[in-house]
Formats: C-alpha cells, sequence, structure tokens
C-alpha cells in the first residue's frame, strides 16, 4: 500500500528542489571539465566563470564579496576549517571560547583539542532557552582569546542567537568571532558586515541544495591554512577537485529561495506548538516567536521515551526525530536538552518536529492527532504516568 | 530507526498483559527515569503450586524494552517461580528473533524485574533464606552487566580483572578501553546491580587501556563456540 510519508526531519536534510537538479545536470553530462585558469581550454575556463558566478550568488545572499567564501563539502568541514585552520594560522593565541549546545563539528572538536594540549576551552553559560548569556561571554574573553565560535541557531531547539552583539562583543574584545550558520542561513536573514561575523560556516542540503556541498565565509583579511594537502583551489584554503554540479546545485537553490516560505513555516511552526502543547505535560525546549527558528518545533512529553514515540509516528508515515537515550549511538540523552539545565526524563521525551516549503498546513491536523494519540498510548502503558502511583 | 525483528515490532504494537493487575501478590520496578528505561511487573502466584498464573507489566522505554516486557510475559505466564528463575536475558532475546546489540541491556532489565519480583514474593511468603553475598553472587550480576557495543557481559569481554571480597567491601578491578563512549553507562549499571546491597560497599579500581586485547577476536570466538 502507497502511503504518503510526512517528512519533519528538515533540520536534519532537505529534499532536493527538481530545479536544483535540473541546473546541476548538464554538468554531470556537458560541462564535466574542471575550471582552468583564465588562459586554459574553453570548457575549463566557462567552467571558472560558471563557478565564479555561483560563488558570488552565494556570497551576496549573506553581503560578503565572491572572494570570501570557499567552497567546502559541508558545514561540518566548514567549521573544521574555520576552527582548525584558524588556529593553525594564528598561533599566538590559544584560548577558544564556544557554548555547550553546539554541533559536535565544534563542540567535539574543540573538546577534542583541548583534551590534546592545542587550546584552553571555555564554555559561555546558556539560559533555559538557549540563549547565551552575553555578560558571561564578555567576563570569558582574555588577553589570549583567539577565536569565539558560537552557533547562528540551535539544531535540535531552534534557539537563535543574538548574533550581531556576539560579534560586537568578540569585536570590542578584538577576538575573532566564527558562527555556524548550517541551520539559519536562508531562514534568518544574514549581512555579514552589520552581523559583525567574521567566519560563517553554511551548506546547501538544508535548503533544498545537494548533500555534500557547503562553504566558509572567511572575511578577507583572515588567515587560514588548509586542513589538507594537494592542488590549488578555493584559493589555497581548500585543496582538491571542485564538486562542480554541487556548487551550480547550491547556487541555485539559493537563487530560487522564497522567502514567503519563511514566513509560511513560521504559521505551521505556530500551528504544531499551539496544537502540540494542549498535550498535558508537554512543554517547548528552546525560545518563541522571533529568537526561534521558523521551521523547529522541539517539545518533551513527560512519562514517555522518545524512541517509541518515533516508531509509533514512523507507522504511520509520520518522520521526526528524538533527543532520548535510546535513539543515540552511545546510549547518552541529548546534551543540549541537558545544557538547558532540564532533567534527563526531558531528553528521552523529546520530539523535534522540523519543517520545510514542501509541508503543508493540511498535513498538520493529522501530526497533531497521530502524536496525541501515541503520547496517550505509551502513557497508558507507562509505569509513571501521571494517574499511576508509582513511586520514582 | 532501529533493525528490529517483525517479532520485536509486533509486540512493540500490541503488547500483551499490559497494565496493573488488581489481585497481583507482587509487584517489582526497575529502572529509572534517569536512564530511560524502567518496567514494572505484577505477578499472580498460586501458594500451593508456586505456579505464576497471571503477569502484567508496564514499561517507560524504547521499542524493544516494551517488545521485551510483553514476550517475557508470555514466556513465564504458566511457569512456577523455580522456573521462572531459570530465564536468561539470552533466552529472551532468542525468543524476540533477536535484538541490535545495544538494546541487549532491555532484555536484562526485564529478566531482572522478573527476578526481583519472585525474590519479593518469596521474602514475603517465608520462602527464602538470608541473601548470601559471595562470589556466586557477584559473579552472576556481574554477568547481567553488558556493554552496549558488543551485547556481551563485562566478564566475557574480560575488563573485570581482579575482584575481593572483604569486611563489606566489593572491590572490583576493571579496564576500560580508552574513551569508551559506553563507560558511564557500565559504570551506572554496575552501580545498580552491586552497589546498593545491604552492609556491602562497592569499590572501583578503574583503568583504561589503549586497546582492550583482541576484543573482537574473543568474541568472535565465543559466537564460534
Amino acid at each position: 500500500m502507497e502511503r504518503k510519508i510526512i517528512y519533519l526531519d528538515n533540520a536534519q536534510s532537505t529534499r532536493l528542489d527538481d530545479r536544483v537538479l535540473e541546473a546541476m545536470k548538464p554538468y554531470f553530462f556537458e560541462y564535466y571539465g574542471l575550471p582552468t585558469t583564465e588562459v586554459g581550454h574553453s570548457l575549463g575556463v566557462k567552467l571558472r566563470e560558471d563557478i565564479y558566478m555561483a560563488r558570488k550568488k552565494i556570497a551576496e545572499s549573506i553581503n560578503a564579496e565572491t572572494e570570501e567564501l570557499i567552497f567546502t563539502s559541508g558545514a561540518t568541514e566548514a567549521n573544521n576549517i574555520a576552527i582548525q585552520g584558524f588556529l593553525r594560522a594564528n598561533p599566538e593565541k590559544r584560548h577558544v571560547i564556544t557554548s555547550p549546545i553546539e554541533h559536535s563539528s565544534v563542540l567535539a572538536l574543540l573538546k577534542l583539542m583541548e583534551k590534546n594540549g592545542l587550546v584552553e576551552l571555555s564554555i559561555v553559560n546558556v539560559d533555559e532557552k538557549g540563549r547565551v548569556d552575553l555578560d558571561h561571554l564578555n567576563e570569558l574573553i582574555r588577553k589570549d582569546t583567539a577565536l569565539v565560535s558560537i552557533q547562528h541557531a540551535n539544531q535540535e531547539i531552534g534557539t537563535i542567537q543574538n548574533i550581531e552583539e556576539i560579534g560586537k562583543i568578540c569585536h570590542d574584545n578584538g577576538v575573532v568571532f566564527h558562527t555556524d550558520a548550517a541551520q539559519s542561513f536562508l531562514k534568518v536573514p544574514i549581512d555579514v558586515k552589520r552581523m559583525n561575523i567574521d567566519m560563517m560556516s553554511i551548506t546547501a542540503h538544508k535548503i533544498h541544495g545537494p548533500k555534500g556541498i557547503g562553504a566558509l565565509y572567511i572575511r578577507k583579511d583572515i588567515d587560514v591554512l588548509p586542513l589538507i594537502e594537494g592542488p590549488f583551489a578555493e584559493f589555497g584554503k581548500r585543496p582538491g577537485t571542485e564538486n562542480v554540479p554541487a556548487i551550480i546545485g547550491f547556487a541555485k537553490a539559493v537563487e530560487i529561495w522564497d522567502w514567503n516560505d519563511v514566513e509560511r513555516m513560521k504559521e505551521m511552526r505556530d500551528y504544531l506548538i499551539k496544537h502540540l502543547l494542549e498535550i498535558e505535560d508537554s512543554q517547548l525546549n528552546g525560545a518563541k516567536g522571533d529568537q526561534r527558528l521558523c521551521n523547529n518545533v522541539n517539545i518533551s512529553f513527560k512519562y514517555i521515551e522518545g524512541e517509541a514515540a518515533l516508531l509509533h509516528l514512523d507507522f504511520r508515515g509520520i518522520i521526526v526525530t528524538t533527543g532520548s537515550a535510546c535513539f543515540s549511538r552511545t546510549l547518552e540523552p541529548s546534551y543540549i536538552i541537558l545544557a538547558l539545565g532540564k532533567k534527563h526524563e526531558d531528553a528521552h521525551g523529546s520530539i523535534r518536529f522540523s519543517l520545510s516549503k514542501y509541508n503543508t498546513m493540511d498535513e498538520l491536523p493529522y501530526v497533531v492527532e497521530s502524536v496525541k494519540d501515541v503520547v496517550t498510548r505509551l502513557r497508558e502503558i507507562s509505569p509513571i504516568a501521571k494517574d499511576g502511583e508509582e513511586d520514582v | 530507526m532501529m533493525k528490529y525483528s517483525q517479532k520485536v515490532i509486533e509486540h512493540f504494537m500490541n503488547p500483551r498483559n499490559v497494565g496493573e493487575l488488581p489481585d497481583a501478590d507482587v509487584k517489582a520496578t526497575e529502572g529509572s527515569m534517569a536512564c530511560g528505561d524502567m518496567v514494572t511487573l505484577w505477578l499472580k502466584v498460586n501458594p500451593k503450586t508456586l505456579v505464576i498464573e497471571k503477569i502484567t507489566f508496564k514499561s517507560y522505554g524504547c521499542a524493544s524494552n516494551i517488545a521485551t516486557c510483553s514476550v517475557l510475559t508470555e514466556m513465564v505466564k504458566g511457569k512456577t517461580l523455580e522456573e521462572a528463575k531459570k530465564i536468561t536475558f539470552k533466552q529472551l532475546v532468542d525468543e524476540l528473533e533477536g535484538l541490535p546489540l545495544i538494546k541487549f541491556h532491555c532484555a536484562v532489565l526485564a529478566v531482572d524485574t522478573l527476578k526481583s519480583a519472585i525474590r519479593l514474593y518469596e521474602e514475603q511468603h517465608g520462602l527464602v533464606k538470608e541473601l548470601v553475598v559471595d562470589e556466586h553472587l557477584i559473579r552472576s550480576r556481574l554477568r547481567r552487566v553488558l556493554h552496549p557495543n558488543w551485547g556481551k557481559d563485562i566478564i566475557t569481554l574480560r575488563m573485570v580483572k581482579g575482584f575481593k571480597l572483604k569486611d563489606g567491601v566489593i572491590e572490583l578491578d576493571l579496564v576500560f578501553k580508552k574513551d569508551d563512549p559506553f563507560k558511564d553507562h557500565v559504570l551506572e549499571e554496575l552501580d545498580e546491580k552491586l552497589g546498593h546491597l545491604p552492609g556491602y560497599k562497592l569499590k572501583l579500581n578503574i583503568r583504561e587501556a589503549d586497546k582492550l586485547v583482541n576484543l573482537r577476536l574473543e568474541q568472535e570466538r565465543l559466537q564460534n563456540e
């Protein structure tokens, strides 16, 4: 039986837009060479120009200069270059500040570097909504602080940071500021100049572009060293063969982005939040309104465990994810929910619903009904449901 | 989603014997909310034949937790207490047509809860002598502390390097692989199984090794046996 899937895991990855695929196709079958210098063969010169135009388009979308953007395999690599590549190029300062709710490509990397004695790491406090404590950030900055790396928006709870202010604090203290904008790129307007951003990681596959392509914005007066050695590419900062079709697809995804979809996602987000919070003993994780990503809903349902809920929803054609330990590779609950000062069981019972332009309002009543039903079912068999007398 | 067997999925979607048992003789709960899995079992036992006539459960946990409890209640019903005591987590896993290794601890939890319930019944009905804390008891409990990476207990995995029982102290020498992501999980399980024996303290000497010698080979060897 063919069943329609309601895909609500768009914070992880999104469906490719058909127009993106169409734009990419010629670069597999007709223009399958690689860019050359301006004196190369005609195909190489054409590709050089096409990549320049793609780079320009993406750079303009964040108000950067074309030469300030290097292509990477995605945001994970961009984060790694921003942190490791920058610290290698600037070895005189060793102190780095980050937040406890970063993506693992920032947080796990920095913790490993700290363990190996490569950096001294400070973690800035966040409040119960995941917002960085700006006063604490100010206190943490030292004379030898090289870099602050704080994400623009959170992947799990959707909280948007006050990047402009964080960047200002960094600049007032002469510290370089990197932000991971994998989740927020094209969901929140970004102007790297106005928002005091020195380096920024973005990715294509969360905005209906292809997987395997991302970019790092590096302000032109900032040095980074490449992490791998190889042929000159990306201004010497990222050697290797250019992923030409993906670069073209990335630019196409940016070009066709419609900000009206963001408004539509906000409506869907607010509908889900409103109706899912009608379920007793549920709470929203993360901030509300303008401090929340347009496509993120994350709710903890007490007395249930997320993996079981996820599986039930999957059988009903609804794809979501959870912060439960049972769902993680290491049996650890979501470090992000815990960093908000919440309990283990809040993490176990958390479910993330993340929207895209391909979701529609008519899908949502079914989602709400299904979640209500699944939560009720699981609570009926839970020894710690409210009406049970079980001591905890 | 985890790769679950058809039987696990079937029991997860339609769990048997769910809910409180109003005329239960005994009820036991194991696990905790913080760990993310918790099981309560209710048993109705025939006092003459010592046959478990009814058994029900409630579960806070993942799909495999719910399914293991459901299957366990089917396995146990109609068995005597002595027969039920002999059910191992491995038998339960087999009955479920397998579980992902990382989920073996769900089967251990279900079996442990059953053992607790039976023990409680025996205590309440004068069927039991004092709990003897000896090498045998400790070994049998260590056999139920699994490392989620391999779904095998820490004795089989040779992570227990030494053992002393003296003056109310259970002292264990343990070795973990360096940066083992499951270390805290294993320590929690150990504390649950051996950290609360009345009159006994648990002392752990933990060291880390760059690698555990031939752990995977050892596992394969055991599987081939």
